[in-house]
């Protein structure tokens, strides 16, 4: 056994993303295996590795945790990344959970029936642009710091620059409004590990495809 | 101001019903404003109070929290009721999360068409029944303690009540198969604080009605059809 974490899930982002950027960002190096077909899910769910049946599963520190929001807290709070006390774990917590919220549109959209596909892609727009990014960017004017919180590095920022790229996929310009963002995304891209795991080559998966939408489907399906 | 937390909702159980049994099981004294009109929703939004322009809001500290994952976890370290230790921590995040989804599908319940809601119902016995509770059924058989982590009450073993308490309102008879989660149900029901909870007036908030729904549509302008899982 390496002693380093090990990440089961499907072979592209879906939920276990955010766990591979806040790894990576942590300087964290771990192993993943990818699940490809209906079989090796169940012989995971038959070996009792999956506390209520689902992935992601990552085991680290002698445990194997399920729930990607335990999973990531548990990261931030051994790598240093979730603020000094109470209260700044509270600002962390607010800012990751409104992300998430955002970053679950985008985790669904390529599972969108076709007829849904436009008004669901609008909505990632309109979502972001209005209730997510102007959030961010006025935290960021008023303090003036290059982190969200405590002026200092923690799991919001990983999450944050996380969100920007993964809507700057579907729509190149939407910083256009957020001076303060733009920024921060390219301060956040050249710390050492982020650039590293921006580069071809990393861990980090690319946009979800029909082959990963298919796979999906057989390895779930009932 | 009386120092008191503050909760800003509508008047029923939704979202915020779990930061109630929470604050109710640290002993913690709360006061609450309900959201019954779109201008108060709205004056609310002006007023910059609501980060994300959503409530469940939590006025506690001389914070305006929101995100009810957030709150909940603010309040269960702020009360002890978070672990002792990270992995204690990571124990309690992992149950919660699993009582989190399954609640979550019975949040949408009120808000579904009648044959919608027996498909639902179904559904929801249905994961209980073979995926979230034989996990916390096996918890505490393994262990053979009182609480589901580190031996001592947490927010998980709140969590976990409230979430047998709300499917046992979809299916009397739901935990038949499951005798440690009935002993489990007894003994944290008899917890002072939480007893306290479970008796009439106190701010427990009933099963959600035709008038809940209708508030919550009328001040969020949420019109749009909601879909069974």
């Amino acid at each position: 056994m390496s002693g380093k974490p090990r990440l089961t899930y499907l072979n592209g982002r879906g939920r276990m993303e955010p766990v591979r950027w806040l790894l990576a960002a942590a300087g964290v190096e771990f192993e993943e295996v990818f699940l490809q077909t209906k079989e090796q899910y169940e012989k995971l769910i038959k070996d009792g590795l999956l506390l209520f049946q689902q992935v992601p599963l990552v085991e680290i520190d002698g445990m194997k945790m399920v729930q990607t929001r335990a999973i990531l807290s548990y990261i931030a709070g051994k790598y240093n990344l979730y603020g000094k006390d109470l209260k700044e774990r509270a600002l962390i917590d607010m800012y990751v959970e409104g992300i998430t919220d955002l970053m679950q549109m985008i985790l669904m959209f390529p599972f969108s029936p076709p007829d849904a596909k436009e008004k669901n892609l609008d909505s990632i727009k309109e979502r972001a642009t209005n209730r997510y990014f102007p959030v961010f960017e006025k935290v960021l004017k008023q303090h003036g710091q290059d982190f969200l919180v405590g002026n200092k590095f923690s799991w919001a920022d990983v999450q944050l620059i996380e969100a920007i790229l993964a809507v700057e996929e579907k729509f190149p310009a939407v910083l256009s409004g957020f001076p303060q963002l733009q920024a921060f995304k390219t301060k956040m891209s050249n710390m050492p590990t982020i650039k590293k795991f921006l580069q071809p080559g990393s861990p980090r998966k690319p946009p979800p495809d029909d082959h990963y939408v298919e796979t999906v489907l057989k390895v779930f399906k009932k | 101001m009386s120092g008191k937390p503050k909760l800003y909702y509508f008047n029923g159980r939704g979202k915020m019903e779990s930061i109630r049994w929470l604050l109710a099981a640290a002993g913690v004294e709360f006061e609450e404003e309900f959201l019954e009109t779109r201008e108060q929703y709205e004056k609310l939004l002006q007023g910059g109070s609501l980060l994300f322009q959503q409530v469940p809001m939590v006025e506690i500290d001389g914070m305006r929290m929101v995100q009810t994952r957030a709150i909940l976890s603010y309040i269960a370290a702020k009360y002890n009721l978070y672990g002792k230790d990270l992995k204690e921590r990571a124990l309690i995040d992992m149950y919660v999360g699993g009582t989190d989804d399954l609640m979550g599908f019975i949040l949408m319940f009120p808000f579904l068409s009648a044959e919608d809601k027996e498909k639902q119902r179904a559904f929801i016995v249905q994961k209980a029944t073979s995926r979230y509770f034989p996990a916390y059924e096996k918890v505490l058989k393994d262990h053979g303690q009182d609480f589901l982590v580190g031996n001592s009450f947490s927010w998980a073993d709140v969590h976990l009540l409230e979430a047998i308490l709300m499917v046992e309102e979809k299916k009397s008879d739901v935990l038949s198969g499951f005798p440690q989660l009935q002993a489990f149900k007894a003994r944290i029901s008899s917890i002072p604080t939480v007893k306290k909870f479970l008796e009439p007036g106190s701010q427990r908030k009933p099963v959600p009605d035709d008038k809940y729904v209708e508030t919550v549509r009328r001040v969020l302008r949420m019109y749009y059809d909601v879909k069974a899982n």
